[in-house]
């Protein structure tokens, strides 16, 4: 039985004045508890969109969702308000992007984890702030009892992150959600953050789904990996599987255009061509071809179904031939 | 957001290390300029002379001395004698003492007409923010009302309306102020609402009530401080203004700037400095809030930070 299990999800924004946009289009996937799964794309593939929509953070006015989102047996999508707001922090929790602008600035970090442990665990203040200084101990925070009483702009861009993740935690969620906790961060704290999130969610048993547009981050954590193009997952694998090869000419072009330490002297990046502004409708055919190097007619024509193929699931017409979609060493 | 931008970032957050809040951190900014110092200075002053002009004023204010009297004719109002710094006022008081007094009522009104408008905009600012929709709707419909009526015609006929008393002043005052400071604070409410640190705490479940109080009104306070020290300078001349226009306190004799420039434009032939005086008093004072608040305008400015 899955944690959540997320089925055909979409996601219309719709605006005076403006077309409705499809942000996210008929999306499934699952998470079994205590696994990881990745969200790979572009930017403006739809991944943040998703993720709130799980979250229930997406605006009532002005977004339309469809399908279902279930959470150990509940549907999310119907919840009240209310009933969302007592399950959000406690079951599933969420780490953003930017840790300066996603924390308070104007009360200080332990005030920002004890208001999550009394909302949701029930305990006073000062259990709380022992609580607290306990949890920023645990996600690495120096000198936690001081750091305690400081603001979000005493802290560097790391230790922010820190924090964030003690709050998400705080409360043992099932599910996490980091939408590309590290994309703000300097490298050499990028790795520790990484690390760091994957030692918690091991030994605390949760469930974790990394967004992400850095195929680095998901071959070092994931055991699922989805790849989202122009709001729909064009493949999924496991990670194993895909980094042996990845037969979505999308995957493949991402691939591709990564740095390889082992790669021949000489041997150019190939980027993908064009950019998502390039995309043509889903309904139309197959919202990548513009930028394919394997498109033909029928994609221009026909929309491609996601399909089980080669021990993964598929979205494409002509994917790339086993023999050359062989990426090994790629990282 | 790229690597080097970010090492920047770092170094800067352990140089602002051993510092407190924001706050603290946009008032260190606030007084580095020269401008905002003698904003202080003038405003600091002013209310420490408010305070103790009581204690230091050589005479009573607010009674006529015989040797003022005697000379006093309605041509002729006298000026500078001995133990009588600036002379006479047409009454036959001390202008010197009332002029120091009248520091007192003059932040008195200011400071009671600011704060009611700061009281009722923040109320009716805070219930549009916070709930939206039509509360919003509404509200700011009735805001938009009181600024279509330019601000002194409000003042002005709430001030005809009620009995001539320094009440009806301070709250005519007030009622100028009102929708301004309602609109600045839901603005930065609304702002709020979309921010990220505010989505962060309703992805953790954060109880709406929380999150208005605790998350989106302190963050959007700032504006407002600064509008308050801004809309003391204008409810002082707006007061004096409505003084002026004869519809101010009926009280003729309390020692108020603006009371003390309406009393004594009829005056301005005989002895021009009844009129002077409080005038340039009230604009040094004007000036000093302005450029306070202006001072801290620019430094809570996000795109000034740093
Ligand atoms: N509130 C909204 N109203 C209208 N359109 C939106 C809204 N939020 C997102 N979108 C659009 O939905 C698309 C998908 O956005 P999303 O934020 O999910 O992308 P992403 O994959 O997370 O990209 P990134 O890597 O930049 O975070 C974008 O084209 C975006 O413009
Ligand atoms: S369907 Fe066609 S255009 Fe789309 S990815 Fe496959 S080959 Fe390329
Ligand atoms: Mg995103």
């Amino acid at each position: 039985m899955a944690l959540l299990d997320v089925r055909d999800l979409s996601v219309v924004f719709k605006r005076k004045g403006t077309r409705p946009f499809t942000a996210v289009d008929g999306v499934s996937f699952s998470v079994e508890p205590g696994q990881t799964v990745g969200l790979v794309g572009e930017s403006g593939s739809g991944k943040s969109v998703t993720s709130l929509a799980i979250m229930g953070l997406l605006p009532k006015r002005g977004a339309e969702i469809g399908g279902s989102v279930t959470f150990s047996d509940t549907e999310l999508l119907t919840l009240s308000d209310k009933q969302l707001r007592d399950r959000r922090g406690r079951d599933l929790g969420m780490v953003f992007q930017d840790p300066l602008s996603s924390l308070n600035p104007v009360i200080t970090i332990g005030l920002q984890i004890t208001e999550v442990l009394e909302r949701h665990r029930g305990m006073t203040r000062k259990e709380a702030r022992v609580e607290a200084a306990e949890l920023l101990d645990r996600v690495g925070l120096p000198d936690p009892q001081r750091r305690i009483d400081e603001y979000p702009h005493q802290l560097s861009g790391g230790m922010r992150q820190r924090v964030l993740i003690a709050i998400a935690l705080a409360c043992r969620p099932k599910l996490l959600i980091a939408d590309e906790p590290t994309t703000a961060l300097d490298v050499t704290i990028q790795a520790q953050i990484l690390s760091l999130l994957s030692e918690l969610v091991s030994e605390t048993d949760t469930a974790l789904i990394m967004i992400t547009h850095d195929l680095g981050v998901v071959a070092g954590l994931c055991d699922d990996v989805n790849v989202m193009y122009g709001g729909r997952i064009v493949e999924r694998a496991q990670r194993h599987d895909l980094f042996e090869r990845s037969r979505h000419p999308y995957t493949h072009g991402l691939l591709q255009s990564i740095p390889r330490l082992n790669a021949p002297r000489g041997e150019p990046l190939t980027p993908i061509r064009g950019s998502v502004s390039d995309n043509i409708e889903w309904e139309q055919g197959c919202a990548f071809a513009p930028r394919c190097p394997n498109a033909t007619d029928v994609c221009w024509s026909e929309p491609p179904e996601l399909k089980a193929d080669d021990g993964r699931m598929l979205r494409c017409h002509n994917p790339v031939a086993i023999g050359d979609a062989v990426t090994e060493g790629a990282l | 957001m790229s690597i080097l931008s970010t090492r920047k970032a770092e170094k800067i957050d352990s140089l602002a290390e051993g510092g407190t809040s924001l706050a603290m951190d946009a008032l260190r900014r606030t007084f580095r300029s020269p401008v905002a110092i003698l904003g202080l200075v003038i405003v600091g002053l002013f209310v420490i002379l408010a305070i103790i002009s009581p204690f230091i004023a050589p005479k009573d204010p607010y009674r006529p001395y015989p040797e003022l009297k005697a000379e006093l004719t309605p041509s002729n109002i006298p000026g500078p004698m001995p133990g009588f710094l600036l002379g006479s006022d047409q009454n036959g008081y001390d202008f010197f003492s009332r002029l120091l007094v009248g520091a007192q009522q003059t932040l008195f009104v200011g400071v009671f007409a600011t704060l009611i408008g700061v009281a009722v905009g923040m109320i009716i600012g805070g219930l549009a923010g916070a709930f939206g929709g039509w509360v919003d709707s509404v509200l700011m419909r009735l805001t938009d009302i009181m600024l279509s009526i330019p601000s002194l015609l409000l003042a002005i006929s709430i001030a005809a309306l009620l009995p001539g008393s320094q009440w009806t002043v301070i709250i005519a005052v007030a009622m100028i102020g009102v929708p301004v400071f309602a609109r600045l604070l839901r603005g930065a409410m609304i702002a709020q609402r979309s921010s990220d640190h505010v989505l962060a705490a309703t992805a953790l479940g954060v109880k709406r009530k929380t999150i208005v109080f605790r998350h989106m009104l302190p963050n959007s306070i700032g504006p407002v401080i600064v509008q308050a020290t801004l809309t003391l300078a204008t409810a002082i001349i707006d007061a004096a203004a409505l003084s002026f226009l004869g519809l101010g306190d009926s009280d003729w004799r309390r020692a108020e700037w603006g009371l003390m420039l309406g009393n004594a434009q009829e005056l301005l032939s005989v002895k021009p400095s009844l009129a002077f005086f409080p005038a340039i008093a009230i604009i040094i004072v004007a000036l000093g809030f302005t450029l306070l608040g202006e001072s801290m305008r620019e430094s809570l400015d996000p795109k000034n930070r740093r």
